[in-house]
């Protein structure tokens, strides 16, 4: 059949390209061996396609077609593209901690003069120097997604950051990674963040190319752990090159009375998948994770959220808005498992899509899958296109179109926006979308 | 015989005690106002006599007519004749007030070996008590307090009160939200149904209501235990003195 | 003790073995060797006597179908189906031609009787006067495999209407069947499909010609009575331009140990303006308190609004079976053309449903509109699946879907798949889902008005599933009130 000769097509190429890069990869002993059993079942399955249900909208064997090799680590030349790169989307006030083609580069880092309770160090030196204790969080990701054990299998570096019990951080840590644009490649890594009991912190994760770079592949993933009491405020932003494929994952694990707000905007990249496992481990905890896809072109971008209400008393929001123009195509799976025991839990999910052209496409795809009575949980989705009256009323008041579209876009994605607690956060997600609105024109 | 008689009750929610050892004697014909203060248990004794779950009663009984209340179903409980008009009755979407009346009427009339009424002989009764109480058709035909405002609401409790011909009725907080006009229309009703065959107990927080219903006794509740009886002028000296003193008295 | 938990553990107590319908009936019957091979499809094709395309059709799609596997994507768990240890077809041995009801055995008509069914044609023989205006329903009862009764034939062929039997319509219209058959549910549609399209025995044939609103309500009635006989029922109905048709199809089956496989297929047509009404109560026997037996049933069920203006409508009450999987959809094909999907699944015992719709918008300005109610009790699973999608050309397509879920007790499971798929900007599509349990205050309050903790959780139940028993025709919903509150007695305490 067709299927199996595209999967050992590219299973063949990656095959030579994992032993090819075995040596550049950190850890040995068990952390080899796990590496090795994460290859084997990525060739097992290939890249994810559509008859695979929850990559049923992103077929990657159609979209990526393949994974392109492991990227080099980055010389002089490529360091200083990223430097300029760099420049463009400083944030002020944030420790920036800065991987470029997936390797951290501690010249345009900032990991030193700690505040007290904060621990940074990379993924290749925490493998690479056995800490059995953070070794362990960062093999604990089972290989059943294919792309999850791909990047287990080719964990290149990283970010690991610690916070003690107790330590609120004042300053906001700042993960980029940055394509330099050299040769088409793939980097692979991932980043751990654990989070002490009543600790709180804040997370900004930012994916943006350099002039120049065309065709790359992000393959990131991201294990948080947070501790009872403890409190964490994460964005992410996807603002890759237009022709960058970024597949990202994340795994989250809340104690109890934990909280835990999160916001995602996805903007760049040709193909993206972002898929994130939420999971209650203590009561009392409440998660709020929103997002918003801004595409337009040919660009792709599926966000796949799953909560895991697995123990009594916990709550979730999920707000996703969805703005789609040209020949973008917007995917939301949202997922929402209540366990038998997970009573008194409060679940609420919205998706909304834009479309702003006859050809753009929207799916969603919002589930709840309950196994305990006694709970409220709900979700809605709408599909449409800019209401008509609106527009011509702020057309005869005077805006152009685009103004008036950029006016309405905005208050669409603003529910979204500002379920993100923090104002500077929220300013970070909000000039992201203004940026993406000024490009349209 | 007393029609109600409540000795020495004790209740508890979730471990913690409510009601210390309250004692209540309500004959046919009377009407009893029982006021306090917000935390008194003036709630918790009404929930406890209609037989509201989540309640644990550890010592004490109630007696209605002469037979143990508690042993009863919150249903058989309605069948006797206990009825409670709720502090905020409830919605019920995709019921309609008219199916609703019937069914409950019927069950009731069922429960005491009663035939149950004929379709037009029902709907002759609900016509005349709902046109007496000002409420019109179209609300009987909506979802059971669907898109009811407070007046309506109490209106629709009094009007199923009317309807059931309870032997008991228990009234709590009738007054909460609701204007001085809404008032006066839920309390005409309440006035109307009094009989010598019948008591009253009026669950309220402020002296105000019982301008319009004016009871012949009024109890003083505070910290689960009735800790003072009197007559009508009872309510006026609560409402120049407060709770205060009867605090301290509990 | 708090009331809903004194409601669940009625629930528990209850035994669910109390089947209503789970009574059989002694009739001698005529079956097929057991299992499944060409020479079984040889068989069917011969006892019906169908001309030779019509074997021809079913041997491809037998053919078809030994290449295919089961599909495994539902949320239904259930022991392999061993397709060789089935009889694929049992009729009741015809004594002679039949040409009254007083020449059906008396043992179905006693059956049809137990079930309430109004074979009112002996009343019409006999000169009954029905009141003014009350609505009259043609039966066409399917015992097993064979249609035995078909009435109101005379009327029917008065207004141009064909209602029998689908393979007297082989025989008799080959050509309308030649032309719509396959056409809605491709032969290759899906496993279970394909298997009905082999082996398919019986079921109903509909055509209503240009203009014509049938003049009364067509009803079809199943009952699965032979131990260890696939049901394979294949219904086709064509509103022909203009045309109104609704069309009422209930399905009993007595108590069984084994499990009996149901696969049926209905596929509805409609053209320019037509409008078809298809409702079903399924209350197959569940299967015991311990999860043994009962039916499974996997059908496929799609309307083609092949017509401008064209409307197909479902309407299910669902309370029965032990597997259900179940996706009544429509193509909306034609501009202006709309679907409609109610539905109430009730589940409870070990009972697993999986059932939903697609409306699948094609042309323009086409509308869609959901209303799914499901009730979980006891250890049972309900799922709602549906997809919802609007081509590109599919400009002005409009969807709405509500779909609630009631959950009763703390050991089942109510779960909500929704597909949303949009594909041009035109296209407004509003979903929205609730899952909860009975509020413990509306409880309380009904049974403070003198209820039964029984017929609050009824009332409330009922009140729960008014949008969708409304659509039912008048006779249906009271039977669907009755049977939810059958399955209440012994599902909801």
């Amino acid at each position: 059949m067709n299927v199996a000769l595209a999967k050992t097509e590219t299973g063949h190429a990656l095959s030579d390209a994992f032993a090819v890069a075995r040596d550049r990869l950190p850890g040995a002993g068990k952390v080899a061996e796990a590496r090795q059993q994460a290859f084997e079942a990525y060739e097992r399955v290939g890249l994810p396609h559509r008859r695979i249900e929850d990559w049923k909208y992103t077929d990657l064997r159609a979209l990526m077609r393949e994974v392109l090799p492991l990227a080099a680590p980055p010389d002089a030349a490529a360091l200083k593209r990223a430097a300029a790169a760099l420049k463009l989307h400083a944030i002020a006030g944030v420790r920036r901690l800065v991987l470029v083609d997936g390797v951290f580069a501690p010249g345009l880092s900032e990991a030193g003069n700690l505040e007290k309770g904060l621990g940074i160090r990379t993924l290749r030196d925490v493998l690479g120097a056995g800490d059995a204790r953070l070794q362990a969080q960062l093999l604990g990701p089972e290989n059943t997604d294919s792309m999850v054990a791909l990047n287990s299998a080719m964990m290149t570096d990283g970010i690991v950051i610690e916070v003690a019990d107790g330590a609120a951080l004042t300053q906001p840590l700042h993960i980029i990674h940055i394509a330099s644009g050299g040769t088409p490649a793939a980097m692979f890594t991932r980043s751990l963040f654990v989070l002490g009991n009543a600790a709180s912190a804040t997370l900004v994760e930012s994916y943006i190319a350099a002039e120049g770079a065309k065709v790359y592949q992000v393959h990131d993933s991201l294990i948080v752990s947070i501790g009872d009491s403890a409190r964490l405020d994460h964005v992410r932003l996807i603002e890759d090159g237009r022709e960058a494929f970024n597949i990202s994952s994340s795994q989250v694990t809340l104690g109890a009375k934990a909280h835990f707000n999160t916001f995602g905007l996805t903007s760049g990249s040709s193909v993206s998948r972002y898929q994130a496992t939420m999971a209650f481990d203590g009561e009392g905890s409440r998660v709020e994770t929103n997002g918003v896809n801004l595409l337009n072109g040919r660009q792709h971008a599926d966000t796949t959220l799953f909560l895991d209400h697995a123990v009594p008393n916990c709550s979730s929001r999920e707000i996703f808005r969805a703005v789609v123009d040209d020949r973008g195509h917007s995917v939301f799976q949202g997922r929402i498992i209540v366990r038998p025991d997970a009573q008194k839990t409060d679940a609420k999910m919205m998706t909304r899509a834009l479309l702003l052209s006859d050809e753009a496409e929207a799916d969603n795809k919002p589930e709840l899958e309950i196994f305990a009575d006694d709970v409220t949980c709900g979700h809605g989705a709408t599909t449409g296109a800019l209401d008509e009256s609106l527009l011509f009323y702020l057309r005869a008041r005077g805006l152009s179109e685009k103004e008036a579209q950029a006016l309405l876009i905005q208050a669409f994605v603003g529910e979204a926006i500002e379920s993100i607690a923090s104002d500077s956060l929220r300013e970070l997600a909000i000039s992201a979308a203004q940026r993406w609105l000024a490009a349209r024109g | 015989m007393p029609l109600l008689e409540v000795k020495n009750l004790q209740v508890r929610v979730e471990e913690r005690e409510i009601l210390h050892g309250l004692s209540l004697t309500v004959n046919k014909g009377e009407v009893h106002a029982i006021m306090g203060p917000n935390g008194s248990g003036k709630s918790t004794l009404s929930h406890v006599i209609a037989g509201k779950p989540g309640y644990e009663v550890t010592g004490g009984e109630i007696l209605f007519n002469g037979e143990d209340l508690l042993e009863m179903s919150p249903d058989a409980r309605a069948a006797k004749g206990v009825f409670l008009a709720f502090q905020y009755p409830v919605e019920i979407p995709g019921v309609a007030t008219m199916t609703f009346l019937r069914t409950a009427l019927n069950a009731q009339r069922k429960a005491r070996g009663e035939g149950e009424y004929s379709t037009p002989d029902f709907l002759k009764k609900v016509r005349e008590v709902a046109a007496r109480l000002n409420i019109p058709q179209e609300m009987l035909r909506r979802g059971v307090n669907v898109g009811f405002s407070g007046g309506e609401k109490k209106r629709n409790e009094v009007l199923q009160m009317a309807l059931f011909e309870p032997s008991l009725c228990i009234l709590d907080e009738m007054d909460s939200g609701l204007d001085i006009d809404a008032l006066r229309v839920a309390a005409d009703g309440v006035n109307a149904l009094r009989s010598p065959d019948r008591a009253m107990v009026v669950i309220t927080h402020y002296q105000r209501l019982l301008n319009y219903i004016v009871p012949d006794f009024v109890h003083v509740m505070s910290k689960g235990r009735v800790v003072k009886s009197g007559g009508k002028e009872l309510a006026l000296e609560l409402e120049a003195s407060g709770y205060a003193q009867f605090e301290d008295a509990a | 003790m708090a009331a809903v938990q004194e409601t669940v553990d009625r629930v528990r107590r209850i035994d669910v073995d109390q089947y209503r319908y789970g009574f059989e009936t002694v009739i001698e019957s005529d079956k097929a060797p057991k299992g499944l091979s060409e020479d079984t499809v040889r068989f069917i094709s011969a006892k019906k006597n169908e001309p030779a395309w019509m074997l021809e059709w079913r041997l491809e799609a037998y053919r078809r179908w030994l290449t295919m596997t089961e599909p495994k994507w539902a949320r239904v768990n259930y022991p392999k189906i061993d397709y060789q240890d089935l009889y694929y077809y049992s009729a009741p041995k015809p004594k002679k031609q039949i040409s009254s009801l007083d020449e059906i055995d008396p043992e179905i008509l006693k059956t049809y009787e137990k079930l309430g069914i109004p074979l009112r044609e002996v009343e019409v023989l006999e000169g009954v006067v029905r009141p003014e205006g009350e609505r009259r329903i043609a039966v066409d009862a399917v015992f097993d495999s064979v249609s035995v009764a078909t009435t109101f034939q005379k009327e029917l062929k008065q207004a141009g209407v064909i209602f029998m039997p689908i393979s007297e319509a082989i025989r008799e219209h080959p050509d309308l069947v030649k032309k719509y058959l396959g056409t809605v549910v491709p032969t290759s549609d899906n496993y279970f499909a394909t298997l009905n399209s082999a082996v398919f025995s019986d079921g109903s044939f509909v055509y209503v010609p240009p203009g014509v609103r049938c003049p009364m309500e067509l009803s079809t009635y199943f009952r699965i009575n032979e131990r260890n006989t696939g049901q394979f029922e294949r219904t086709l109905i064509i509103a022909d331009k203009g045309a109104y048709v609704s069309y009422l199809e209930g399905c009993t089956a007595p108590q069984r140990d084994e499990n009996q496989l149901h696969a049926a297929v209905v596929e509805l047509v409609t053209l320019d303006d037509a409008e078809i009404k298809y409702s079903t109560v399924q209350n197959w026997y569940p299967g015991n308190s311990e999860g043994v037996g009962g039916i499974y049933n996997f059908v496929t069920k799609r309307g083609d609004c092949r017509g401008n203006n064209s409307k197909i409508s479902w309407t299910q009450v669902e309370t029965g079976s032990a597997i259900t999987w179940k996706y009544p959809s429509c193509i909306l094909r034609g501009d202006n053309s709309r679907g409609e999907f109610y539905s109430i699944a009730i589940s409870n015992g070990h009972q697993q449903v999986d059932s939903g719709t697609k409306m699948i918008h094609l042309g323009k300005n086409t509308t869609s509109r959901i209303i799914s109610k499901g009730i979980a009790a006891g250890v049972s699973q309900n799922t709602y699946r549906g997809l919802v999608t609007a081509h590109r050309k599919a400009t002005g397509a409009r969807n709405f879907t509500a779909c609630d879920s009631l959950l009763i007790g703390d050991k089942c499971g109510a779960h909500t798949v929704p597909y949303i798929e949009a594909k041009n900007s035109s296209a407004l599509f509003e979903h929205e889902a609730t899952t909860s349990k009975i509020s413990e205050d509306v409880l309380f309050y009904c049974v403070q008005r003198g209820l039964s903790q029984e017929e609050a959780v009824g009332l409330v139940v009922n009140g729960f599933v008014k949008d969708v028993l409304q659509q039912l025709p008048m006779e249906f919903a009271v039977e669907a009130q009755k049977l939810i509150s059958i399955s209440l007695e012994g599902s909801v305490g």
